[in-house]
């Protein structure tokens, strides 16, 4: 997606070219994808930390008396035991089960809550959520005023101690957010994240995530925080089996294919797919998304095939070298028969048949 | 660290280290490991395989990019730099040096005529920069 045929940049490009970052086209967006290296920022965020630019993320609130009961409608998970404070992440889906996106829905309020959208969706999900939801609550598009930066790691709590007033960023638990000041700013802070590291998300006016890096990076930079690109998030995203919309999930994904299951509230009443999916619960899906290692020297990359005995039993979503296991792993959509942990199959790559092992994920578990 | 002059360069970014008699040590350029990133994986073939000029012997895979490696020279493998299977990163962080990747035995030393020296090289990657 682009304007005007233009690549899109978020407020942070200045920052983004001052540090030397190799630039990228990312959704229409022109994205860092690094900046010192991909595995030095990986290893700062899996040791340190690593601030990273997600402002080309989206977000999409609903609002009004009926909000509660819209979300439910569009939504997977159940929304209704929710507090104000509180994010859950889910799926929204087609009347198919296909996975339109994966989301973090947050309650702000009784009749406030917002959803955290994959850039490449924005303009998607929000048409979606408009038709579907019609008159009977407000759709708002709050991508373009919105601003978002990600702090993650071991260290992540320490710095933002030096730049956070008016919020006690201890008592934010996991898929929490509270309100508070980051370098002065109104901010919602969040402890979620895309890497399995502990950390932070933080929402603000777009126009303050320049001022809003700065003093992170000032109050970090001394403890080895480094900025982290793309890369790096994939690669940390991929340790941990975390799907990516456009790799491992998408509309002709359904949740229960890419393991989400547990993100489905069958019982919380109708839902849009709802049907779809429990239609596929009860008679099983043909596919599953495994997490695999090779076995082999070689790198699986996205597209290659997943063979068994000569045939083609699936393919690989994402794969890639993980630099914390120091293994080659992915992750493929295969035959259901043949997604169970011990599992061994062959990835096709360039030609060459290479074995690999169905393991149990996450790949990487983080150090307590 | 530049481009030494004791080397001959490929357009495709190897660099080639004249040794003893007709061998030949062969790596990638500090420009081109630094072009592909964190180098995860190289795969190249074991001594005694026959390559030949202008051809890829191999791939070198960053965590991003998969590119193909080219044989400056026509010859046999004489032998591989095993620690590349372990320690891919050497590329990146000693391309001239640690991060050799293969020796072959040049059936035609003549063939090291055709590649650049360290001035037309350099003039190349300027070329190659500007798009």
């Amino acid at each position: 997606m682009t304007t005007n045929g233009n690549p899109r940049r978020t407020p942070l490009y200045p920052i983004h070219v001052k540090l030397g970052a190799r630039i990228i086209d990312f959704h229409g967006w022109e994205m860092p994808v690094q900046y010192s290296g991909i595995r030095e920022e990986h290893f700062a965020v899996r040791e340190k930390a690593g601030i990273f630019d997600v402002c080309h993320m989206g977000t999409v609130g609903i609002k009004g008396k009926n909000a509660l009961k819209m979300v439910q409608k569009v939504y997977t998970g159940d929304a209704s035991p929710m507090r104000e404070g509180d994010i859950h992440y889910g799926l929204l889906c087609n009347e198919n089960g296909g996975i339109i996106d994966d989301v973090t829905l947050f309650k702000v309020s009784e009749e406030n809550y917002f959803f955290c959208v994959n850039a490449s969706n924005v303009s998607k999900d929000y048409d979606w959520i408009k038709n579907v939801i019609g008159n009977d609550a407000e759709a708002i598009n709050e991508s373009e005023t919105g601003g978002i930066i990600a702090l993650q790691g071991p260290l992540a709590d320490d710095i933002l101690s030096g730049v956070s007033e008016g919020v006690d960023l201890k008592s934010i638990k996991t898929f929490k957010f509270d309100y508070g000041r980051v370098a002065g700013v109104n901010a919602i802070i969040s402890r979620t994240g895309y890497t399995g590291e502990r950390g932070f998300e933080f929402f603000f006016e777009r126009e303050k995530a320049l001022l809003i890096w700065e003093e992170i990076f000032k109050a970090g930079v001394g403890m080895g925080l480094k900025p982290a690109g793309l890369g790096a998030r994939d690669t940390l995203r991929l340790e941990m089996k975390y799907t990516l919309y456009g790799n491992d999930i998408g509309d002709s994904v359904s949740p229960i294919e890419a393991c989400l299951e547990r993100y489905i509230s069958f019982d919380k009443g109708d839902f849009i797919g709802r049907d779809a999916l429990l239609k596929e619960k009860e008679s099983g899906s043909k596919r599953r998304l495994a997490g695999f290692r090779m076995i082999d020297l070689g790198i699986p990359r996205q597209g290659f095939e997943i063979m068994i005995d000569g045939m083609v039993i699936g393919y690989v979503t994402s794969g890639g070298h993980s630099f914390s296991t120091e293994n080659n792993i992915g992750m493929a959509l295969v035959d259901t028969r043949h997604s169970v942990v011990g599992t061994q199959f062959f990835v096709s790559v360039r030609g060459k048949e290479l074995k690999a092992e169905v393991v149990e994920t996450p790949f990487y578990k983080r150090k307590k | 660290m530049g481009f030494p002059d004791e080397l001959k360069y490929t357009k495709e970014h190897e660099w080639a280290r004249v040794m003893n008699g007709n061998e030949v040590r062969i790596g990638i350029t500090d420009y081109a490991q630094k072009e592909l990133g964190d180098i995860v994986f190289i795969d190249i073939p074991s001594a005694g395989t026959e390559v030949e000029q202008g051809n890829a012997f191999g791939v070198i895979e960053s965590v991003k990019a998969v590119s193909d490696l080219y044989s400056p020279v026509t010859g046999k493998i004489s032998s591989v730099n095993e620690k590349l299977q372990d320690a891919p990163e050497l590329v990146n962080n000693d391309p001239y040096g640690e991060g050799w990747m293969l020796s072959v035995e040049m059936s035609d030393s003549s063939q090291l005529n055709s590649l650049m020296d360290t001035a037309a090289y350099t003039a190349y990657v300027e070329e190659v920069k500007k798009g």
